[in-house]
């Protein structure tokens, strides 16, 4: 079995491991909550046995007692400057639940659409206004806000928390409005497009991704870029060029494609030479 | 200092105002703030607050 897979289904069962939650319709209310883990997992989700840490950030931005939180920005600069976005590739829940989706065989010529350039951008505005200004500044009279991101746009609060806990509760029935209905046809939306294309919420939305984006370049662990050759990328970028770039999610998916198909023939600094000159001239 | 020594440094650098930061909310008693919201369900995550 390959590794990856392997450590993406460990998280996601660690982290998700209160079976409990899902018979009876409640989340877990232990001390690991306290802690936050790198990848987005709704904290609401009957199984989930920590926090989220965007959830977490946002709570404390919008409450009336903090005005910043130093407790989970460390915990995000901690884990950017180990990881970067290696936590996408590996540690994120809701990573493993997009490419589970998009191997459903619903589409042909997956591999054809691609998503423009400016749209990759979209996930650094959601950072700077649901998961920053709305919380910090979007304050009602007494002093206290609301968590923007999770509020109108978390698909993950919605398929990892509302569906499961709505199943199990008449009264959260009841209580489900407009918001609900918004967030249910967002959160559709976003299963089509996972369909579809690799990763969807991750290249277009995710603000944790966009946050971890910013260590790619500089945290300790990397990709070593000799040790990439070919143009394999499952997130459509030139692995080349662009290895450790923003969108790079550290899956090491190039590295395997290279080692299967550059097997043999010479050194990696030669092929990766042959490589990018193919790319100038196909350019 | 070398542009690779800088890119090796500021990991580390990071990284301990990382654990500064982590120590300082852990003495204000953020801690206690995340849990309070994470043992409650939350109802902006699931669509109905």
């Amino acid at each position: 079995m390959k590794i990856r897979p392997l450590v993406q289904s460990l998280v996601l069962l660690g982290s998700n491991a209160y079976l409990k939650g899902f018979m009876g319709g409640r989340i877990y209310k232990g001390p690991l909550k306290g802690v936050c883990v790198p990848g987005l997992n709704c904290y609401s989700c009957p199984g989930a046995l920590f926090s989220c840490p965007l959830g977490s950030l946002q709570a404390i931005l919008a409450g009336w007692e903090y005005s910043f939180s130093f407790y989970v920005t460390g915990l995000l600069l901690g884990f950017g400057a180990i990881f970067g976005r290696f936590i996408c590739g590996f540690l994120c829940p809701f990573g493993l639940i997009q490419e589970l989706l998009h191997k459903i065989p619903l589409f042909k010529n997956k591999r054809a659409i691609k998503i423009p350039k400016f749209f990759l951008y979209i996930k650094y505005v959601i950072l700077a206004v649901f998961v920053v200004a709305l919380p910090v500044f979007a304050k009602g009279e007494f002093g206290v806000g609301y968590p923007a991101f999770c509020k109108f746009l978390c698909p993950a609060g919605t398929i990892e928390a509302g569906l499961p806990l709505l199943a199990g509760s008449e009264g959260l029935r009841k209580a489900a409005g407009a918001l609900f209905l918004w967030k249910a046809l967002l959160s559709a939306a976003v299963v089509v497009g996972c369909v579809v294309i690799y990763r969807f919420f991750c290249r277009v939305l995710c603000p944790l991704g966009a946050f971890y984006s910013f260590f790619n370049k500089i945290s300790l662990l990397r990709i070593d870029p000799d040790e990439v050759r070919g143009t394999f990328c499952k997130m459509g970028l030139n692995p080349v060029l662009e290895v450790n770039s923003l969108e790079c999610i550290r899956c090491g998916e190039c590295k395997a494609h290279a080692k299967r198909r550059f097997a043999g023939r010479g050194s990696s600094a030669e092929v990766m030479a042959n490589t990018t000159e193919q790319i100038i001239h196909s350019a | 200092m070398t542009r690779g020594k800088y890119l090796k440094c500021l990991p580390l650098v990071i990284l301990a105002v990382a654990g500064l930061f982590i120590a300082i909310g852990v003495t204000r008693g953020e801690v206690e703030a995340v849990l309070e919201k994470a043992v409650n369900i939350c109802l902006e995550c699931i669509g109905i607050g």
